[in-house]
């Protein structure tokens, strides 16, 4: 059951021990002063608007076994899609903040292509919801340079390959404008598009890109997989002052779910507990997340307890989070999307190796796709990303 | 100026003390003050496309023409000084410098304000310093230390000033160019009634970016000028080799574009003020400035391999932008030429106590390497970063390196 912290007057705990705002029962941990997490601030500020500071829920993540974050039992909330989550979140902002604008390929009179900016042009004119020709290098360098001055863009690309195109302003400009200019500018953008492997779209139409932007220094990258965390980490990307890449998943846009009513946000830097267990630690993010929960159901009837832990932070890795669980289970299975060559899993294999090895009774597995391009025909397809069957198999050998 | 006058006709009694004080008087740079209109045509007329042109009669005065003169004389010290410190190893890595292109940032300034933003590539020394940068904030960030106005952090090619809407300083050709119509686009989004000037290079101008840019930049109406700053070499290629159409001012095809001669600070200011007003009212416009680089492309390059010796003679002794404005300040009697040369002593002087003190400067803090990468606050990761650079430099860790991170702070 996920805790929702109500902020009123007392700042929200954002404090060394962050163990306490997930409401798991399990995590019997506090964290040595070193594992601190600094978060994402959580409050707003907009002095040039002469308007109060708000506190927000910051939103406690770790659920029930099985079910996705839901929201607190008090408020009914509301049902939706993850792309209309993603639309609210979005919509809410650019009320918030009037320098929020979004800008992409047919966000605005098309209504987007996967329907997240449907109705905002018509709600905020064409000066703040802004479509582009196809020129995605100079319009991703336009929306930097519009953040270097305070406004703070969502920039989309239409499939998030796409966007390689623009590689250059991502890791040049939007990464590393902070650090080489002595910290006067900051770059608030949100870059944010669909991605992954879908249902037959090709191999350039399938691309990870996470893991060719995770070494840009300077950039937060996070993946939702929710209609709850999708509005969530929508909302906090926005609102903070660092460059944020959202990735969104081609598949998950019609995911409904229960979503509150009121005002809330994920934290950027925040893993999600989905499950909690005792006999290995799965770490998993973005679509992967129901491969492996559809494999959890396979191995709690085989009498495995998995915990299931949802990164969504692919840069930087909650690893409080992540080594709280290996501390408790000792196991670890990484079960990703990304090609196996350079992709997050190969990451957080390594950074787990290195911070909490002597906590490992086995070797890290981790599960990726094959590194091919994504090929056309659907039985390939199905082949090159992991399926619930091998997760099985995977913990089966790992709990050996 | 009368003054000089007025000595030489004085009884001999006097004189001594009329001389006395005349040079006393010319400590204080008359000139400096005078804001009488005076008229100047153009060394050459402008050329234009789908536009008119500004007329070749620009009004200045004595005061501007002053502070061009010392402008670039600073400017030229400048970058003549940190090429011997390059020599010296104690700048590093690549040095672009502006020396024969002064005119571009001095008689932009000119027609701008501090809401009009600036932004341009690698060679940013003088156009920092146009928008108020000091000697010591260039020196000591060329040189890598904490005085630096990036903290040492950026080198040459990352100069900003965003108390003046300078933006930059970018090392990838090209790529400041659609920044740069991004914060028109902010402009015309604040409705700030201000307009951006995005400088790139004519090898830059082959970039598709830029068409990419200037295409949204006109379907939005945004307040860019694109400024061409030709000096004919993209490093080593000559423009005749590098581009099929090297007249970059009609390049922007629906774009209006105005071919300027980027050596004559008043051709400078004429234009940079029409095309500002333009901007404003009509959405973007090309102007080409052309101008020359007396030294190679960056320190590296002795550019002297891809053109000749007597070309670059040529248009220091023809064109100079410097001795343009002195023969102009001369010739309309604004003040003599050992006025002018005093000015260049101080100026010597100005730069080498600027280099004697950023020498002094300490480099930055080992903690730095670590500030700044995000705006605030960070993950968990970069601590265990840190601490395995620490590791390994068998260091104690300092405890400032967590002090962005202490969650206390919050």
């Amino acid at each position: 059951m996920a805790a929702i912290f109500q902020g009123v007057g007392a700042a929200a705990p954002l404090s060394s021990s962050p163990s306490n705002s997930f409401d798991s029962n399990k995590s019997v941990f506090s964290p040595p002063r070193s594992f601190s997490v600094v978060r994402s601030d959580g409050i707003v500020n907009l002095n040039p608007k002469g308007r109060s500071a708000q506190r927000l829920i910051s939103n406690a993540v770790a659920t029930k076994a099985d079910s996705p974050a839901a929201s607190s039992s008090s408020k009914p909330g509301h049902e939706l899609l993850l792309f209309e989550a993603l639309q609210e979140g979005l919509e809410e902002e650019m009320e918030r903040d009037p320098r929020v604008c979004v800008m992409g390929e047919d966000v605005g009179h098309y209504g987007g292509s996967y329907k997240v900016t449907k109705g905002l042009a018509k709600r905020f004119g064409d000066l703040r919801v802004l479509d582009t020709p196809i020129a995605e290098n100079s319009f991703t360098g336009m929306g930097i340079g519009a953040a270097m001055t305070g406004l703070r863009p969502v920039i989309e690309g239409m499939n998030m390959g796409f966007l390689l195109l623009a590689f250059n302003q991502i890791s040049n400009n939007c990464g590393m404008l902070h650090y080489t200019s002595g910290g006067q500018f900051t770059i608030p953008v949100v870059i944010r598009g669909p991605g992954g492997v879908g249902r037959q779209l090709g191999a350039e139409h399938s691309q990870r890109l996470e893991s060719y932007f995770q070494s840009i220094p300077g950039i937060q990258m996070v993946a939702c997989s929710t209609p709850y965390n999708a509005k969530g980490l929508m909302k906090a990307a926005i609102r903070s002052e660092n460059p944020v890449i959202l990735f969104e998943h081609v598949l998950l846009y019609n995911l409904k779910e229960r979503i509150p009513d009121e005002d809330y946000i994920c934290n950027l830097e925040e893993a999600e507990m989905v499950r909690p267990g005792e006999h290995v630690t799965i770490l998993t993010y973005s679509r992967m997340r129901y491969h492996v929960m559809q494999a959890a159901k396979t191995l709690v009837n085989k009498g495995y307890d998995p915990e299931v832990i949802d990164i969504r932070s692919l840069k930087p890795f909650d690893l409080h989070t992540i080594g709280n669980s290996v501390k408790k289970t000792h196991r670890v299975l990484i079960v990703e999307e990304c090609m196996r060559t350079g992709g997050i899993g190969a990451s957080l294999t390594a950074a787990i190796t290195e911070n909490f090895n002597d906590y490992l009774d086995a070797p890290i597995m981790c599960l990726s796709s094959q590194d091919v391009p994504t090929p056309y025909a659907g039985t390939l397809e199905e082949v090159t990303v992991v399926q619930p069957a091998q997760i099985v198999t995977a913990v089966e050998q790992l709990c050996q | 100026m009368a003054l000089s006058h007025l000595s030489s006709s004085s009884p001999s009694r006097c004189a001594n003390l009329l001389k006395l004080l005349s040079s006393a008087i010319s400590l204080r740079r008359p000139i400096s003050t005078d804001t009488t209109p005076i008229t100047v045509e153009t060394s050459v007329p402008f050329t234009a496309h789908q536009c008119e042109a500004p007329s070749r009669t620009v009004q200045t005065n004595a005061k501007e023409l002053a502070t061009f003169f010392r402008d670039m004389v600073v400017m030229r010290r400048m970058e003549i000084a940190a090429d011997s410190l390059y020599k010296a190893k104690l700048i590093r890595g690549f040095c672009h410098l502006y020396d024969g292109q002064e005119a571009v940032a001095v008689g932009m300034e000119a027609a701008l304000t501090k809401k009009d933003c600036i932004i341009t590539s690698y060679r940013d020394h003088c156009t920092f310093v146009a928008r108020g940068g000091t000697l010591l904030e260039v020196f000591a960030e060329l040189m890598g230390r904490q005085a630096g106005c990036s903290k040492g952090k950026g080198g040459s090619m990352h100069f900003y000033k965003k108390d003046s809407n300078f933006y930059g300083g970018h090392g990838i050709v090209g790529a400041q160019v659609p920044l740069g119509c991004g914060l028109a686009f902010a402009q015309k989004y604040c409705k700030d009634e201000a307009v951006t000037f995005a400088l790139y290079g004519d090898g830059a101008a082959n970039q598709g970016q830029l068409f990419e840019a200037l295409n949204i930049s006109a379907l939005w109406d945004l307040p860019a000028i694109l400024v061409c700053e030709n000096n004919h070499y993209g490093m080593g290629t000559a423009e005749w080799r590098a581009a099929k159409s090297p007249a970059y001012y009609k390049r922007g095809d629906y774009a209006p574009g105005l071919k300027v001669d980027g050596m004559d600070a008043l051709a400078v200011k004429q234009a940079c003020a029409f095309a500002k007003e333009h901007a404003l009212k009509n959405g973007p416009i090309i102007l080409e400035m052309d101008t020359y680089r007396y030294h190679g492309h960056s320190m590296s390059d002795p550019g002297s391999t891809y053109r000749t010796r007597d070309e670059i003679t040529g248009v220091r002794q023809e064109r100079d932008p410097i001795e343009r404005i002195r023969k102009l300040i001369l010739s309309h009697d604004l003040s003599t030429d050992k006025e002018l040369k005093d000015i260049e002593k101080e100026v010597r002087k100005e730069v080498d106590d600027a280099i004697a003190q950023a020498k002094e400067n300490p480099v930055p803090e080992p903690s730095e390497l670590f500030s700044d990468v995000y705006a605030k606050g960070l993950g968990v990761e970069s601590k265990y970063m840190q601490k395995s650079i620490y590791r390994h430099k068998g260091d104690e860790l300092p405890s400032q390196a967590f002090g962005y991170n202490n969650p206390s702070e919050h």
